[in-house]
């Protein structure tokens, strides 16, 4: 209490202290540029911040990675990544163990484990849920709550406004009552109609649901609640309390990793009641706006304009602080918490920070824990280290700050449109030609200088669709593309110029010429165009295809056209990039799969590209367990994809973060976005380096005050003799 | 007066339907409502049929300002454009594209971008005034002329230039105030310093030195020569004439500007981290939500009007022989 009160006191002293400095007084001895409202720094509180304000907080829309951010620490779905250990590994989260799928033929026989996909008609998976979870404090677990009127909702703006909260234990139709939820018309969630294709009876649920909810809406309102209980989908039951059940249409070993995302979330029904009552949207009281979960933390302040903040949920369950991870985990001292229940961290304040300068000096204030570099602030942060690699400069290193890199499950490529007749392969005729033309493309377009130049070396140049941390990727000789690049002297060296050229004139364009006609040739680069920051991009590009004698144009448009280009198949080449969803190759061999073509079925693949080949591999592929058999089938894919060259394997970036000495056991982790819970801070220190960093410099105003009276005595001196002078002196 | 007000308000409506018009015309010709809703659903999975679902649940489905397929008065009636509007002139904003309330959202911004400008635009006001007086006291000076060549180096410099500045030296180098952040009631004061300040000092060249020139046009005057023959101090002269006059040029100027403190400052609000309305039009843009977008120039467009009526009836009480009846 006597802590609570010196800290009041404190804040009011601060400003006031500060008014006293400007009026010449001294001798405040705190820190007075503390960023936020209440003293921070000594309280168990993790400091961080957000740039794009979350759009979607329900787990059934939200989708991005920055609505990750808050969704992941609120709800918690059947399962989770580990977070420690490499490859990616799936564990339970609110399940008791993943379970293995069951797969049935189309009589209804119970198959092997390693039934091929073909033989595979439904796959069943049982998830059993840990009993005594309990959801975050919430008023909509008070009936009352749910019987409000219009009137009785007036003046609540947020769920603070509600006097009585209440909580009950997770059942399984919870996390039923979510996937029915996905076919909800008014949610509209993104990955419906992918799980449409997948889950029994989802596709047929969604069609009565839509025709339920207008007849409700015709007889109750637009806003009515939709009870979906009573209706139920034929791929997904209730087994017993803590127990449900999900049919999956063939084999579709990848669904496993669907449930390890908040989509498949618990929602109690009660909150979706709470949230239908009249008045309610009108003042922002949604789900999409005020969550409620069984994760480790619950959102109790959202102001995305400004701040969200999340404190420890009472009711969570405990989770023990992983004893596994990685080779040198241990070492590195990242597991001494081993068996500790979680979360360690009280309270979390993201702090909505638009520009990259105040974000930077508060990091390095000591104001938020922890932090990115952007392009402007890399020098400073990062420097080379004997053999190339990055390290922290002496100034970071003085203030104990550590450097967390990881490679993004990410792929950045250039995408030649397989329709275009000149670029594309689609023509049997032309093919040939076409893709060499794209091979000498690739060859010219040098990833490690773009990498040196507009990434500061983040990055690493791809050699295939898969990025590292993916099945399937391989490091070393084996993964060089022998397309683009030669191996000597232990390393991947791309061609020569004179190779592309060599094969520029195989392709009939000998001098960037067409050989029947002489007309140069000229290739067009769609891009979305954002203005002047874009042009040294777009000067490197037309350097880059100049290398080969070709000359190149870049179609800017907005980004609404650019899409619209893209879906319609009206372009040549253009940039796009992929994050990957789970970490399985067929998250990213998708966005080649012939069927999903962009310009057919306004679908993920969006070069159009099509190899009946490659299909065939695809299909086999994307149903085997990962093991040596399917590693050597992706051996196969990668080469075939390498040679038709549908992408120029542009890059995967590297992400760097920096964390401050008093922030413990974190550690960079491309699926898991629940992190939070793992980190634990040491506040004392967190407080001493703040006040040390932080010493308010008074004498400038001394010297202002001084230079102010200076100025007003020089000017009164002036004004009395002026006054005083006399026209003419006697 | 009530006659002109009545005029006025009538003018005003023409004005706000053809600035909705032409919004309206300008948002649609860049995006479609199928560009918005592929926007919204992100860049993952989306299907033509979560589109449609999409801009059925907000309105989108329907022609934009005549529907050829309905008969009658529904032919212009069940548009987009009528269903937005009609809503919009009662004053009901409705809900962003995200489902977040418009006119909640605007109470709570308007709040921060007002504790920022109003007293920028007060006490800016109040130093503008009496740095131009002091330059008129002291014209035709070594101080004056160091003065005036100080203001046209602050009009030429951006006020970018003085947030970067100010928060490099009096944050990161004197720790005095935090770098950016906001909270409300009494704990704003030491995040309304700073860029306050700035405020005020990144606005000093340009008011001053046109303060200052109409200071020195009043100083000119017969009255003011008179006042001089009466043996009068300059002090006298300046305080009890030369500001009284030379007010009525600067009042009828600010006054324009008064209702447009609502909407904030983009730049200001952006570095210091101040949750205003600066920036919501703007991410609006981006966003393309047209809801927030419409109802934003909509709200501009009444506050500028506002602000012209506001100009005319301080003629009336800082110069007499103004009337408005007419």
């Amino acid at each position: 209490m006597l802590r609570i009160v010196t800290a009041r006191l404190k804040a009011f002293l601060a400003p006031a202290c500060m008014g006293a400095v400007l009026l010449g007084a001294s001798g405040c001895g705190e820190v007075w540029n503390d960023p936020y409202a209440r003293p921070s720094g000594e309280d168990n509180t993790l400091y961080t911040s957000f740039s794009q304000r979350p759009k979607h907080l329900d787990p059934a829309k939200s989708y991005t990675a920055d609505e990750a951010e808050f969704v992941a620490q609120i709800y918690e779905p059947p399962f989770q990544y580990h977070y420690y250990k490499r490859p990616y590994e799936l564990m339970p989260a609110a399940a008791t163990e993943v379970p293995r799928p069951r797969y049935y033929d189309k009589d209804g026989r119970e198959l092997a484990g390693d039934a091929p996909a073909s033989s595979v008609a439904r796959s069943v998976y049982d998830i059993r849920i840990r009993p005594g979870i309990r959801y975050a404090p919430h008023p909509a677990f008070v009936e009352a709550n749910r019987k409000l009127t219009r009137d009785a909702v007036a003046g609540k703006y947020r769920l603070s406004d509600f006097a009585d909260t209440g909580t009950r234990e997770l059942v399984a139709e919870d996390f039923v009552y979510q996937i029915k939820r996905l076919a909800q018309p008014r949610v509209n969630s993104p990955i419906f109609s992918h799980m449409a294709d997948y889950i029994i009876g989802l596709k047929a649920f969604g069609d009565r649901l839509k025709a339920e909810v207008k007849k409700i809406e015709a007889r109750d309102g637009k806003d009515a609640w939709v009870d979906l209980r009573p209706h139920s989908i034929e791929g997904v039951e209730v087994v017993d309390r803590h127990t449900y059940r999900i049919t999956v249409d063939g084999k579709y070993p990848q669904f496993i990793y669907w449930l390890a995302m908040a989509f498949f979330a618990p929602i109690p029904w009660e909150a979706d009641q709470f949230y239908a009552q009249p008045g309610m949207a009108e003042r922002n009281l949604t789900l999409d706006w005020y969550p409620v979960g069984t994760g480790p933390y619950m959102l109790s302040e959202n102001d995305p304009n400004a701040r969200m903040v999340m404190t420890r949920n009472p009711n969570f369950r405990g989770e023990p602080f992983p004893a596994e991870g990685e080779a040198g985990d241990a070492a590195a001292g990242l597991l001494k918490d081993a068996g500790k229940p979680m979360p360690f961290i009280d309270r979390v304040v993201f702090t909505r920070e638009k520009e990259s300068i105040p974000y930077w000096n508060k990091f390095l204030q000591g104001y938020y824990d922890n932090s990115g570099i952007s392009s402007d602030t890399f020098d400073q942060a990062i420097k080379a280290g004997g053999e190339g690699e990055a390290t922290l400069t002496a100034a970071m290193e003085a203030r104990g700050i550590r450097l967390n890199t990881s490679t993004a499950t990410t792929s950045f490529y250039l995408a030649f449109n397989w329709r275009d007749p000149v670029v594309g392969g689609s023509d049997p005729k032309t093919a040939e030609r076409t893709r060499k033309l794209r091979h000498a493309i690739s060859i010219a377009l040098d990833f490690e200088e773009f990498i040196s130049i507009f990434m500061n070396g983040r990055g690493i140049p791809g050699q295939g669709p898969i990025p590292p941390g993916i099945f399937g990727f391989r490091e070393g000789r084996e993964s060089v593309n022998p397309v683009v690049y030669d191996w000597k002297n232990g390393r991947a060296e791309r061609k020569a110029i004179a190779h592309a050229k060599k094969l520029l004139a195989e392709a009939g364009y000998p001098d960037g010429r067409d050989a029947r006609t002489g007309a140069p040739l000229v290739l067009y680069l769609d891009a979305a165009d954002r203005g002047p920051g874009d042009k040294a991009r777009f000067d490197w590009y037309r350097k880059q295809f100049a290398k080969i004698d070709v000359q190149l144009e870049i179609r800017g448009t907005d980004w609404n056209r650019f899409q619209e280009k893209i879906r319609k198949g009206n372009t040549q080449m253009f940039f796009l990039g992929w994050n990957a969803d789970y970490p399985d190759p067929e998250n990213f061999l998708f966005l080649l799969y012939g069927p999903n073509a962009a310009a057919k079925s306004d679908g993920e693949n969006k070069a159009n590209y099509s190899n009946p080949e490659f299909d065939r591999l695809f299909d086999e592929v994307k149903a085997m367990d990962n093991g040596p058999e399917r590693q050597a089938l992706m051996d196969r894919i990668l080469r075939l994809l390498q040679e038709d060259a549908p992408w120029v394997w542009g890059f995967h970036p590297k992400s760097y973060g920096l964390s401050h000495a008093w922030i413990r056991n974190g550690k960079p982790n491309q699926m898991a976005n629940n992190g939070i819970k793992y980190q634990r801070i040491d506040a004392a220190l967190r407080a001493q380096k703040r006040a040390e960093w932080n010493r308010p410099v008074v004498w400038p105003f001394f010297l202002l005050v001084a230079a102010m009276g200076l100025l007003a005595w020089a000017g009164v001196r002036y004004w009395r003799r002026s006054e005083s002078a006399v026209a003419i002196s006697a | 007066m009530t006659a002109y007000l009545v005029r006025r308000l009538v003018y005003a409506f023409l004005i706000l339907i053809g600035v909705n018009l032409i919004t309206f015309w300008l948002f649609f010709k860049v995006n479609t409502p199928d560009d918005i809703a592929r926007l919204q659903l992100g860049a993952k999975r989306v299907t033509p049929d979560a589109i449609a679902k999409w801009k059925a649940e907000r309105g989108y489905d329907k022609p934009l300002l005549y529907n050829g397929s309905a008969e009658g008065a529904k032919r212009f009636t069940e548009t987009i454009y009528f269903e937005k509007s009609v809503a919009m002139f009662m004053l009901d904003f409705g809900r962003a594209d995200d489902g977040r309330d418009i006119w909640f959202e605007i109470r709570n911004r308007a709040g921060p971008s007002l504790a920022v400008q109003v007293p920028v635009f007060i006490v800016g006001l109040g130093v503008n005034v009496s740095f131009a007086l002091l330059l008129a006291l002291f014209r035709a000076t070594r101080f004056d002329f160091a003065s005036q060549v100080f203001l046209v180096a602050m009009m030429s410099i951006s006020s970018l230039f003085f947030i970067i500045a100010g928060q490099y030296v009096f944050s990161k180098l004197w720790h005095l105030v935090p770098i950016s952040g906001y909270a409300g009631g009494a704990d704003a004061f030491k995040f309304l310093v700073l860029p306050v300040a700035i405020g005020i000092f990144g606005s000093l060249g340009g008011a001053t030195r046109l303060y200052r020139t109409i200071f020195i046009e009043e100083m000119g005057r017969d009255y003011v020569r008179t006042a001089r023959a009466k043996g009068m101090s300059e002090l006298v002269v300046l305080f009890r004439h030369v500001l009284g006059n030379g007010m009525i040029p600067i009042l009828t100027g600010v006054v324009v500007v008064i209702p447009g403190l609502f909407v904030g400052s983009l730049l200001t609000e952006s570095f210091f981290g101040i949750p205003g309305l600066g920036s919501y039009t703007i991410e609006a843009i981006q966003a393309q939500d047209f809801g927030v977008v419409r109802s934003m120039v909509f709200i501009g467009s009444v506050l500028y009007i506002l602000g012209l009526v506001l100009t005319d009836i301080s003629y009336t009480i800082v110069d007499p022989r103004v009337r408005l009846d007419t």
